[in-house]
């Protein structure tokens, strides 16, 4: 029990898509864009339940989703696109393709307390 | 109520013609055939628009579009980007103020299929349109995409299950195979599923070509696999392909966003020119947005590049990674940005969207989204395709002229935009 590192993927979801286009500022769609999917076998080494809150970092940032125990490989965490996985990337971190690491990005994923704050949603704040 | 067939949804390059919706009182009451997120994003099409306002201050179209061309026309080194969601008509509108504004030009593909798109410039792509894998594909290869969650309806109206002309029994008809990191509902779709490591696209295009070419494999470690997938079924997929008798690669972001990006796409569109040598191969993108494939349309046409265009010498210059969107916002090079059709507040990195916070950005959308909130000029615009004209392209290339289902409130994208032009190239001239 404790953190554990891997690669994270983003993905498209259906549920994703179809939020995204009802509003953004809805509570389902940001619910989904917080939503990680993960091996069962890595949600027991971090020490979470299915449907617990951990904190997933990057070398960018930090942000804190939901975990669900998913018939994925081992080690790899898939996040579905949206600003909530966007602060993990960061715009220098393109290798001159002008393309963000949005499929490999190394990450690390650690229990927290089940009442702490999210802040997931700075991008569409107020500036 | 009226009832309108055959209705175009715009949400991703499907862009399904079938659609009917019902309209009463000017207000879309019904939408049928379309999926989950067609339906949604047209029964939403007019809801939630954003204020019409400067720094966040309500205002009228006129002052908000007079404060737009102040600002473009006053910026050193503006940006004028996205256009994804919107006509080919009023992207046409936005290379037209680019060039006036001496801008840099990108699109949202820079980030998404554009190395696919450079790919093909660079070595071409044997290509079909949807009716064509709809009536002839007898072999299906999906790659590095799942269109049961992001093209709904790609698998029932053009890949997959659908009987065509030479297809009369539809799914029985068909081989189906799927190359993604992880099951998805797609790969569960299919007859043969190779679940490979992530980041090995250009291996696998390679090892598949050489297969194909009859060159024979020497590994001198012992290791007989490639991308975590034994070479025995590498060698079955080619057989597959040796034996179908029309072949139809579809390739989403798990390609075009793998590590090298546009290398991949170059290796296979390379292995589907192999393929033709034994049967008849095509590849298509699964293209996203609505319309991103039309800005890539429009922009060749009107620059001779698809994306990542530099105006600053009075003549197009194109450097992806130079002059696309995301490594401008990293380097803090621009000082304005005209936005339309797009959220970045929603898909670039946070340290872009941070910098564009700092910068006055004039933003187009039907929409409140993540970047009307804190976009220096805000103007919504009626949502194309429900209460606007125009044309989308389909991921096939194919141009597709989109209905008016119900008037707006708001000017059009192109309506905007033409304005725009006009008061910035009158600016410039006096």
């Amino acid at each position: 029990m404790g953190s554990i590192s891997g690669l994270l993927v983003t993905v498209r979801t259906a549920k994703q898509g179809s939020e995204m286009v009802t509003s953004k500022h809805g509570a389902p769609y940001l619910a989904e864009i917080s939503t990680l999917r993960i091996h069962p076998d890595d949600l027991s080494a971090v020490g979470v339940e299915d449907g617990g809150p951990a904190v997933l970092a990057s070398p960018h940032g930090e942000v804190r989703v939901t975990c669900k125990g998913t018939d994925v490989p081992k080690g790899l965490f898939f996040l579905p696109l949206g600003p909530v996985a966007n602060t993990l990337f960061s715009a220098w971190s393109t290798e001159e393709s002008g393309v963000p690491n949005w499929k490999r990005i190394n990450v690390s994923l650690t229990p927290c307390d089940e009442t702490a704050e999210a802040d997931n949603t700075g991008q569409g704040a107020e500036r | 109520m009226t009832t309108h067939d055959n209705v175009v949804c715009t949400f991703c390059g499907c862009l399904c013609d079938d659609i009917e919706v019902e309209v009463r009182d000017n207000t879309i009451t019904a939408v049928k055939k379309a999926c989950a997120i067609g339906k949604n994003k047209i029964m939403h099409a007019t809801s939630d628009p954003p204020p019409i306002s400067v720094r966040g201050v309500e205002t009228s179209v006129d002052e908000a579009v007079e404060e737009a061309v102040r600002i473009m026309s006053t910026a050193r080194n503006p940006m004028v980007y996205g256009m994804s969601s919107t006509t080919s008509e009023a992207q046409r509108e936005m290379v037209e103020i680019a060039e006036i504004t001496g801008a840099n030009l990108d699109n949202c593909s820079s980030y998404c299929h554009g190395p696919g798109v450079l790919a093909r410039q660079q070595v071409g792509l044997v290509s079909c349109s949807l009716g064509e894998a709809k009536n002839r594909a007898d072999l299906v290869i999906y790659w590095g995409c799942n269109p049961v969650e992001a093209h709904m309806r790609h698998l029932s109206r053009y890949s997959l299950q659908p009987k065509g002309l030479f297809m009369p029994e539809g799914r029985k008809g068909r081989k189906v195979v799927a190359i993604d990191v992880r099951p998805t509902p797609t790969t569960k779709r299919a007859d043969v599923f190779l679940q490979v490591q992530p980041g090995h696209t250009f291996e696998i295009a390679s090892v598949l070509r050489a297969l194909l070419n009859g060159v024979e494999l020497d590994f001198p470690d012992g290791a007989d696999s490639v991308a975590g997938v034994p070479v025995e079924a590498w060698r079955e997929v080619v057989e597959m392909v040796k034996k179908c008798k029309y072949g139809v690669l579809f390739f989403g972001l798990g390609v075009t966003q793998c590590r090298n990006t546009d290398i991949n796409v170059e290796q296979v569109a390379r292995l589907v020119q192999d393929a033709n040598r034994h049967t008849r191969f095509s590849a298509v993108a699964m293209r996203g947005h609505g319309n991103v494939n039309g800005t890539n349309q429009v922009m060749s046409w009107l620059t001779g590049y698809p994306l990542a265009v530099n105006f600053s010498r009075g003549f197009p210059r194109h450097n992806p990674g130079e002059f696309s969107v995301v490594p401008m916002l990293a380097r803090k090079e621009i000082d304005a940005a005209l936005i339309v059709a797009t959220d970045p507040g929603a898909h670039l990195p946070k340290d872009a969207v941070d910098f564009l916070k700092t910068i006055p950005v004039i933003h187009l959308d039907p929409h409140r989204n993540m970047t009307t909130p804190w976009a220096t000029v805000v103007i919504p615009v009626a949502p194309v395709g429900v209460a606007a004209t125009g044309t989308f392209y389909r991921m096939d290339n194919v141009p597709l002229r989109l209905k008016k289902l119900v008037d707006s409130p708001f000017p059009t994208d192109e309506e905007v935009l033409k304005t725009m032009k006009e008061k910035i190239a009158y600016a410039a001239n006096n």
